[in-house]
């Protein structure tokens, strides 16, 4: 399983960005051979639809399980339309997100935030 | 020629120079600022008509779409997206531009009206009136812009623009002959004003300011416009009974110390603008 996570910087001891369109880094880390890679958001640069360009970009890249703080309108129903999960996190560094999740002490996001609020 | 009022900063007093200067004169008044046009509460015109606005966005079909992708890759404002086994459109997002379509090598796109907006004409006892009104809730101006601007007939009309300097002001400036821009003596207006002289500046019409809410000492707007050779065209002075007449609705020129200011104006105007 693949799990991302939206995130300031490229390495597993940056810190986890709560914004999921506008962060920039996303960290993808594959539970299976427990390797992981670093990509840079195509939301963070792109002019309008952020969360849009972001979450195609996780959905293309296979990831089953999103780790952020929240999710704007488009990109929620986006990932409930992939069948993807999200889970809402805390800012803390990236393997401390991946193991909370693991350890099941994340709640998932239901419900989408507000639309514009990784602009700031 | 059409004449564009523009500002920089909002709130400056574009609406209350274009609809003053556009009965002193007997000119058509043209509100573009499609996301709140208020030039029509001043002049109050009897409405003639009303068009629709509408843009062209993707309807996919699932029948005959294979799920490559080219769309979603194709399409530059993310209006296109896809999610399982399904492209997802964000129609808000969609700028009309067909590209979709062209990539589509299945022949699963055609294209649906959405209304935007719409164009309202009209007339007051003296002059021509028309404004373009965008729908709540929706993101992009432009559209009407383009199409209240390009659908105007070869005489003179004022054109009251939005505030900032952005697409939408880009876009009014494109239909324009010459520009009014309206400042207030205050830092941010000051401010906004020069990037707005900036930005005419890269269309080569003649411009000149006006100062509104003007105190009457010598401020930092007639020093920039003396120390830049920018032709001043006049002030409208700040006052207690200007405000009293705004917020009624009532139009300045109507009352006779105002009426002589936007005369003065008017006739600088024809001067810098070399119109006849």
């Amino acid at each position: 399983m693949k799990i991302v996570v939206s995130t300031t910087g490229k390495s597993s001891e940056d810190m986890l960005d709560k914004r999921f369109g506008r962060s920039e880094y996303f960290y993808i880390y594959d539970t299976e051979t427990e390797q992981a890679v670093v990509l840079e958001n195509e939301g963070a640069k792109a002019g309008g639809g952020a969360g849009i360009a972001a979450a195609n970009q996780v959905i293309e890249e296979g990831v089953q399980v999103i780790i952020t703080g929240n999710l704007g309108p488009n990109a929620f129903e986006l990932v409930e339309k992939a069948g993807m999960k999200a889970y809402s996190c805390g800012v803390m560094p990236v393997d401390s997100a991946i193991e909370l999740f693991q350890k099941g002490e994340l709640s998932e996001i239901n419900l989408p935030g507000m639309a514009h609020h990784g602009n700031h | 020629m059409k004449i564009a009022v523009l500002s920089g900063k909002g709130g400056t007093g574009k609406t209350t120079v274009s609809t003053n200067l556009a009965l002193t004169l007997n000119i058509p008044y043209i509100d573009c600022d499609v996301e709140e046009p208020n030039g029509f509460i001043f002049l109050n015109p009897v409405l003639e008509n009303e068009e629709e606005v509408f843009l062209q966005v993707p309807e996919i079909h699932k029948e005959t779409c294979t799920l490559c992708g080219a769309c979603v890759k194709a399409c530059q404002f993310h209006a296109l997206a896809k999610a399982g086994k399904e492209i997802v459109l964000f129609e808000k997002l969609c700028h009309d531009c067909g590209a979709c379509k062209l990539v589509c090598e299945a022949d699963a796109v055609t294209f649906r009206k959405r209304a935007i907006g719409k164009i309202q004409r009209g007339r007051t006892e003296k002059i021509q009136c028309e404004r373009g009104i965008l729908n709540i809730g929706e993101p992009m101006a432009v559209p009407i812009i383009k199409k209240l601007l390009a659908s105007l007939p070869e005489e003179t009309q004022f054109i009251d623009c939005p505030p900032g300097t952005s697409c939408n002001v880009v876009n009014s400036l494109r239909f324009a002959d010459a520009a009014i821009l309206v400042t207030e003596p205050s830092e941010f207006g000051l401010h906004d004003m020069k990037m707005a002289i900036e930005l005419v500046k890269k269309y080569s019409i003649p411009y000149g300011v006006i100062i509104n809410k003007d105190d009457q000492t010598e401020n930092m707007v007639k020093k920039y416009c003396k120390e830049s050779q920018t032709p001043l065209l006049g002030a409208v002075p700040y006052s207690r009974e200007a405000a009293i007449i705004y917020s009624k609705g009532g139009m300045l020129c109507q009352e006779s110390s105002y009426k002589k200011i936007f005369e003065e104006i008017a006739e600088k105007m024809k001067e810098v603008f070399r119109w006849n």
